[in-house]
């Protein structure tokens, strides 16, 4: 629909309105409007690129605006910076194996039920909308997402500690609130990740914090 | 058309000692030097991602570069079926060489047995590697890992997560690269697109970047540039490529030199959900593993517009099967492809365009019950009714072909690295691996391969070859390519006229797509070679830019990529023309059995066209790299 809007306004030499955007599959994650009031739109577990007209009615007025949070600037119109993401993976959000060198994949068995849900985590996009839909402009659904699956695996335990303490202490210094409990961030979703993970990290944390004091 | 042969430097020796043997044979960097080293890697997917994290590990400066605003979204991401590993843990009869031969066969000879060997052997290690980072593959009740079958392959041998093995590789790489990014081992810099390469001496040293953000144009001196920078797939406009994705960076490159090979090599998926309307912008891709438990199928009468579960057993043509009874639906991509496009041209396409063909999942469903396909295909499924307000589960999905890989690209020896020294590609950009066709499963593997276990050794001997040189941009080869970037730029904005960079792209993209789509002949293609010109001409006389180049201006990035595209596609269709053979993605017409199936010249065509850019509107010169089968016997692929 932007792009049409945009290509009738390159017709009368207006500069169109910039909006992130990529794969439109919905899993790139550039994404980031809020449409109606509501990240990525009114449909559920559905991104803003996967979003059809037909979700409107004829004559409908649609609002469209960019992320809104603190640790996400906006830098042109809709576009927003969303690197703080980025160095919230960079302090913790891995595995610390270099390549090569590595036991056979079948070495470790791993529960299926345990895979499945590191793999519900794991379906994260990294989009933000979460962020956006708080109104504490909270990142822990993203952090989560990503404690959780690797406090699913068993390549994740060797640096459960370090890693839940230094992803949420990035977080805090990117400037992403607390969560208050409302859910809003499941809601909005374009993954269906699940606030339980937000539990997860906070056990996975309280237990970092715990080991480091005794 | 001069044709001098191109030296691949292929090891000597036995096929299956050929790497190992290499791997001795090529110098290396001493742990305490590798940081006098500065590497600049464009593109962080799969091939891009994997590099610059390895390489960081092992102790070089990386600096990498990418268009996207994290390094986490590049293209891989969408990557949906599988990966392919000769693990052999299905007991199934696979192997290192059954694992060579499917990929060469698939290939339709016309790949580099050395690389595609290696690339099976190397293949173990990824799933190892990824399995370490945290990839949570789909595993079974047991706890091991699971497989599914890919076209072209009668083994299950593709490793997989949900709908979403792209994703999750490309996260573990991403994991990787961030981990090295915290260290500092990596600078990144993402919302910045390439525009030139920077020689000296003849090697590359150096690129020219714009800042997507601020608008400026600067560059960048280091000892190697690697270009991981995908595809070209969307020179059709309509395909399953992301927005973004583009040819400059190879381009630029190419035309600094570089020789591009096999451009007519690309691959029509034949699994895309079928085009709506005029305005789209973008093609859906649904994975092959659909194939697996889906069934294809046309009406026998043309113009049956009945609904399909009207349309009873044996009026329904179930031509993959019919055709290929051994291969069936997992028939490989350009011949499943070009069966529906035959189908579809004798009028026996279903939907509203009549541009599409049935996959039909009403038997998987009966057999295995919904569970069990909405376990394996899920997001899928929902993914296909969120785009077309079909619900699958109910009626059968329609598809079309569409624009999905392109096999060729710039030319590398077996090192990685192209005639230009200094100059490595890695992952779909180049042309190595694939030949005339690709196999399912097989992009994410090479890309990997490439980045993780065959980049990071074959970089140090070049590297140890010249020494580190800590050249600076302070060079006028640094300030002239800089200042041709911004007087290209400049112009862009300065033409002032009508026409949007979009629109052009769309017109290129019919122009290609009808000439030079999934069916290639002389006459077509002699149009094409008309008409691009002359669309070119009118794009630098009549295209509007709005907006300024000194910040985020989205118009000019698409400026940029369709002026590249407008060179590029004269070149898809000169390499086209010249190649007078139908083998895998590349089918002339002129060239077919009775029954419509391809027919190879080995004669006069095993090589690899090369070419070297020779000016705008000039024809490429062609140089050739001969391809010789020690290990494998030149056959007529067969699929029945």
């Amino acid at each position: 629909m932007l792009d049409i809007v945009n290509e009738e306004l390159a017709k009368t030499d207006i500069e169109p309105i910039h909006f992130d955007h990529d794969c439109r599959e919905g899993i790139c994650g550039m994404c980031s409007l809020v449409i109606n009031g509501v990240p990525h739109g009114p449909q559920a577990a559905t991104t803003a690129c996967q979003l059809h007209m037909r979700s409107f009615k004829d004559g409908d007025a649609i609002y469209i605006e960019p992320f809104r949070a603190r640790a996400f600037p906006v830098i042109k119109d809709t576009i927003v910076d969303r690197s703080a993401f980025d160095r919230i993976m960079q302090a913790g959000g891995f595995v610390s194996v270099n390549t090569g060198g590595t036991p056979d994949a079948n070495a470790i068995a791993i529960p299926k039920t345990a895979s499945e849900s590191a793999m519900d985590s794991a379906a994260c996009i990294g989009c933000g909308a979460c962020v956006a839909a708080c109104k504490n402009g909270s990142a822990m659904l993203f952090v989560g997402a990503k404690v959780s699956q690797f406090a699913d695996l068993p390549q994740g335990q060797p640096e459960k500690t370090a890693r839940a303490k230094a992803m949420v202490a990035q977080m805090d210094t990117e400037g992403f609130g607390n969560c208050s409990n409302y859910s809003e961030c499941e809601a909005v979703c374009p993954k269906d990740i699940k606030v339980s993970v937000i539990a997860k990290m906070n056990r996975e944390y309280l237990s970092a914090t715990v080991k480091t004091l005794s | 058309m001069s044709s001098n042969q191109l030296d691949s430097k292929v090891p000597s020796g036995p096929l299956a000692n050929k790497w190992d043997k290499h791997r001795f044979d090529m110098k290396l960097v001493n742990p305490s030097n590798k940081r006098k080293y500065t590497i600049l890697m464009v593109g962080s997917g799969l091939a891009g991602g994997s590099a610059a994290a390895s390489l960081a590990e092992l102790g070089y400066n990386v600096k990498c570069f990418c268009f996207q605003d994290s390094p986490r979204r590049a293209h891989s991401i969408a990557a949906q079926g599988g990966i392919n590993a000769a693990k052999n843990y299905q007991n199934d009869g696979d192997s290192i060489f059954r694992l060579f031969y499917d990929t060469i066969k698939g290939g339709d000879f016309r790949s580099r047995e050395a690389n595609v060997y290696r690339l099976s052997q190397v293949s173990v290690n990824i799933i190892d590697q990824c399995v370490a980072q945290g990839v949570p593959f789909a595993r079974e009740y047991g706890g091991l890992l699971d497989n599914r079958s890919f076209g072209g392959a009668q083994v299950s041998r593709t490793f997989y997560a949900r709908g979403q093995t792209g994703q999750q590789l490309l996260l573990g790489a991403y994991s990787a690269l961030s981990r090295q990014i915290g260290l500092g081992n990596v600078e990144m810099y993402p919302r910045t697109e390439m525009l030139d390469l920077v020689l000296v001496d003849g090697h590359a040293k150096g690129i020219v970047i714009r800042d997507l953000v601020t608008g400026e144009i600067s560059s960048y001196s280091g000892d190697t540039v690697v270009l991981g920078t995908g595809g070209y797939g969307r020179v059709f406009y309509l395909s399953t490529n992301a927005m973004g994705c583009n040819v400059t960076a190879a381009y630029r490159a190419h035309k600094r030199g570089a020789f591009f090979a096999n451009p007519c090599y690309t691959q029509i998926h034949p699994t895309c959900i079928p085009v709506a309307g005029e305005h789209q912008s973008k093609l859906t891709l649904m994975s092959e593993s659909l194939r697996n438990d889906g069934r294809v199928w046309v009406p026998k009468k043309a113009g049956d517009k009945r609904p399909a579960n009207q349309i009873p057993e044996n009026e329904r043509d179930y031509y993959l099967e019919r055709k290929y009874p051994s291969f069936g639906n997992l028939a490989p991509r350009d011949i499943s492809s070009r069966s529906a496009k035959e189908a579809c041209d004798a009028g026996l396409g279903v939907g509203d365009s009549g541009r599409g063909v049935y996959l039909d999942f009403a038997d998987a469903i009966g057999r295995l019950g919904q569970n069990v396909i909405k376990e394996r295909y899920g997001n899928l499924f929902e993914m296909y009714q969120r785009i077309t307000d079909d619900n699958p589960y109910d009626v059968p999905m329609r598809i079309y072909p569409a624009s999905h890989y392109t096999m060729g690209g710039l030319w590398v020896d077996y090192n990685l690295m192209s005639n230009v020294p200094g100059l490595h590609v890695i992952g779909e950009a180049n042309f190595s691996d694939h030949g005339a066709n690709r196999l399912g499963a097989s992009a994410l593997m090479q890309g990997l391969a490439d980045g993780y276990f065959v980049l990071p050794y074959t970089i140090a001997d070049y590297l140890a070859r010249v020494g580190a040189q800590n050249i600076s941009t302070d060079r006028q080869e640094f300030k002239d390519a800089e200042q041709q970037a911004k007087e290209k730029t400049a112009k862009l904005i300065s033409i002032n006229g009508k026409r949007t960079a979009e629109s052009f792209h769309r017109e290129l993209g019919r122009i290609v797509w009808d000439n030079c789509g999934m069916a290639r002949n002389e006459a077509g293609l002699k149009k094409a070679l008309h008409l691009i010109p002359e669309l070119r001409e009118q794009f630098w006389a009549d295209l509007n830019v709005t907006g300024e180049s000194g910040s985020l201006n989205q118009s000019l990035e698409t400026a940029g990529r369709v002026a590249d595209f407008m060179e590029f596609a004269e070149l898809l269709c000169q390499d086209a023309l010249h190649r007078e053979e139908s083998c895998g993605g590349h089918f002339r017409e002129e060239y077919q059995s009775d029954e419509g199936e391809a027919v190879r010249n080995d004669k006069d065509f095993t090589y690899v066209a090369a070419w070297e850019h020779k000016g705008v509107g000039s024809p490429a010169a062609l140089h050739k790299e001969e391809l010789e089968f020690e290990n494998v016997k030149l056959a007529t692929r067969s699929y029945k």
